[in-house]
């Protein structure tokens, strides 16, 4: 069979060395991506081995890293999980008002104004949280501490500075609210046109259509998204340690002035004055926030990657 | 034949006029509601309730008022759909309120300290009143400069390898990854260049190449991602017209692929180098700061514009007001960059962008 061997001969390519040098250095920088990766994890737990292993007195706090963490452990979690609450359906509702409800010609420059809110960076939204929002919260918190204070959230005593969880909450679903809002937009930018022209060809009223080709598809990308800002607020740093008073208690009042730290807060504040196990035992706290918001977005894109193979694209 | 067919058209006609009439409501309808609501709403809050109180009443009341016409009038699914719209809407215009609330303050109390001084002067003997940012800027400049020298041929080269050699598995297990570790918070980036250099140098030694380091973590991931979408776009034929000219890969990745990709690989840096500017956490644990102005990136602290408006804050003199006055000057000098950086990045993709067709 001369006539098949002879393109496939001619086909094969050779392999210069320029080509080889090339494709070895950006492999390469691929392959670098993941030894970064690994490398966090390593280096984490290589300098956090010594307060790991130190006898409990001997860590701050005098009661071992597990203690130490827990009440920041829970600071994160609470305050994280509480901006999702906020953040996640108001990212939901501005990515359908850029999608569906703004002017044509509007849309994509009111979207540009939502992105700039990620713009800012975290420290801004510090100082912002401590000068404007924290006093004006005052008022509210007490009128919540009144009239809802059977709920624990709301218990009170009202911190007279409002530098209080609820302040730290309301900041960082501000600054997640852009990464969700992103996400969700491009969602619902791949829904299937013919899907809305189907429902509205059925008499649908704009909701009607949202809720029936819209919403649907673009469940698991929101899911997704609010994972993805589950991230940030988790890992969040400046603008908390500015924000927000802490004694670290562990407690869910939102409005008193006895407020559990996060973890990324904890070693801002103490990080630069530490020395020694001090040290060590921050570095044991970052670990446990690098794997908690490892997990976190593994899930996230995990989820939204599902997505994307079943989509009306393919 | 034809008398039935009339007869059948006149009983449709009586059937219809006789139905009750799907009416809507006029245009104007919606927007009177609305003047109605924000007249009621602006005298209560004229009359002392407070400005936000005024605006949840102006809301509540538009609502009630429309829906409840709407219902009378179109029936309960366009009163929904009504309500449904204003409920997206005022999402969106209450989203928008911290960004000028940010922005309000940070202009307003910023612009006290732009000034001459401000720009030339480091705060190395600065009690109380005067001093500057010099050695800030300085730093903030050699450090980010430094990480994009780190993050971008290793970022590009990655992408590269994405789009142009990767086949299989490995590459799916690069994108996932680098997708997650774009979530990768930024203190735990500084904690990882500082525990990379605690192992190296020993422990607490702070410089700025740790600092770029820290950054570069964080803006790779960045740059991959934007390189990757832009190789995507480049069009198969161009590639294969180089092969049929017998242009070896790595020439025409570097002479076709880059240089027809550059203009959005650009606008993806420039977002990168806004979004690692800012970072104030990581270089808080691996730089520190210092009053003085430090050249050499190899060797102790240096001052960064975030970290330095940080201390500024927490740590005022007495008077607080000169430091409070540095550190909102400092935080408008950021935002300042940021946005100039987000402006030039839509420039460049603007102006340089593949045009479609032609």
């Amino acid at each position: 069979m001369p006539l098949s061997e002879t393109p496939s001969a001619v086909a094969r390519p050779r392999l210069r060395a320029g080509d080889r040098v090339f494709a070895g250095l950006s492999t390469g920088a691929g392959l670098l991506i993941l030894f970064v990766l690994a490398g966090v994890a390593a280096f984490l737990l290589v300098e956090a081995w010594p307060a790991l292993t130190a006898p409990p007195e001997e860590v701050p706090g005098g009661r071992g890293v597990a203690l130490y963490v827990w009440p920041l452990l829970f600071g994160t979690a609470l305050s994280a999980v509480f901006a999702l609450l906020i953040a996640a359906p108001l990212a939901v509702t501005i990515a359908l008002f850029v999608t569906y409800y703004a002017p044509r010609a509007l849309a994509q420059g009111l979207g540009y104004l939502i992105d700039l809110l990620a713009a800012v960076p975290s420290i801004i939204y510090g100082l912002w949280g401590f000068t404007v929002l924290a006093p004006a919260t005052v008022g509210p918190s007490g009128w919540l501490a009144d009239n809802l204070g059977f709920i624990p959230l709301f218990a009170g005593p009202v911190s007279a500075t409002g530098r209080t969880m609820l302040v730290a909450i309301l900041v960082l679903a501000v600054m997640i609210l852009p990464i969700i809002t992103a996400v969700v937009r491009e969602a619902f930018r791949q829904v299937p046109r013919l899907h809305e022209e189907a429902a509205r060809a059925l008499g649908a009223t704009q909701w009607e259509m949202l809720r029936m080709a819209v919403l649907p598809f673009g469940r698991s990308a929101i899911i997704g998204a609010s994972m993805l800002g589950l991230g940030r607020a988790l890992g969040e740093t400046m603008a908390v340690t500015i924000v927000l008073s802490v004694s670290g208690g562990v407690t869910v009042n939102l409005i008193s002035s006895g407020n559990p730290s996060t973890i990324a807060a904890d070693i801002a504040l103490q990080f630069p004055e530490s020395t020694g196990l001090a040290v060590n035992t921050l570095i044991a706290s970052g670990l446990v926030l690098f794997a908690v918001t490892f997990a976190v977005n593994m899930a996230a894109r995990t989820v939204i990657n599902r997505r994307s193979e079943f989509s009306g694209a393919n | 034949m034809s008398v039935p067919t009339r007869t059948e058209r006149e009983s449709d006609l009586t059937l219809t006029e006789a139905a009750p009439v799907r009416r809507t409501l006029p245009p104007w309808a919606p927007y009177a509601a609305l003047a109605v609501a924000i007249a009621v709403g602006g005298t209560v809050t004229l009359a002392g309730v407070s400005a936000g109180l005024g605006a949840v009443l102006t809301v509540v009341l538009y609502v009630a008022c429309v829906v409840t016409v709407s219902r009378l009038v179109e029936g309960p699914r366009k009163a929904k759909d009504r309500a449904v719209t204003t409920v997206v809407t005022s999402a969106f215009l209450l989203a928008l309120a911290p960004l000028i609330s940010v922005l309000a303050t940070v202009i307003s109390r910023g612009t006290a300290r732009m000034d001459v001084e401000f720009f030339t002067f480091s705060m190395r003997g600065v009690v109380g009143e005067g001093g500057g940012v010099y050695h800030a800027i300085t730093g903030t400049l050699m450090i980010t400069g430094l990480a994009t020298l780190i993050s971008v041929p290793v970022g590009m080269l990655c992408g590269v390898y994405l789009v142009e050699y990767a086949k299989g598995r490995l590459a799916t297990v690069i994108t996932f990854f680098v997708d997650v570790m774009t979530g990768i918070p930024s203190i735990v980036a500084g904690l990882f260049a500082y525990a990379l250099f605690a192992l190296i140098l020993g422990p607490g030694v702070r410089m700025g190449l740790m600092g770029a380091v820290a950054l570069s973590v964080l803006m790779i991931p960045v740059v991959v991602r934007s390189t990757e979408e832009m190789l995507k776009l480049v069009p198969n034929e161009l590639r294969e017209a180089a092969y049929a000219l017998a242009v070896p890969k790595w020439r025409m990745i570097l002479k076709v692929v880059i240089p027809t990709a550059l203009a959005g690989i650009a606008t993806g840096v420039t977002l990168a180098i806004a979004r690692v500017i800012g970072e104030t956490a990581p270089l808080l644990v691996t730089v520190g700061i210092t009053q003085s102005v430090n050249l050499n990136p190899f060797d102790g602290r240096m001052a960064t514009l975030p970290v330095s408006a940080y201390y500024q804050y927490v740590n005022p003199g007495v008077p607080p007001d000169p430091s409070l006055d540095r550190a909102w000057s400092a935080a408008l000098l950021l935002i300042i960059i940021v946005m100039a950086l987000n402006l030039v990045a839509r420039l460049i993709s603007h102006r340089f962008a593949p045009k479609s067709g032609g």
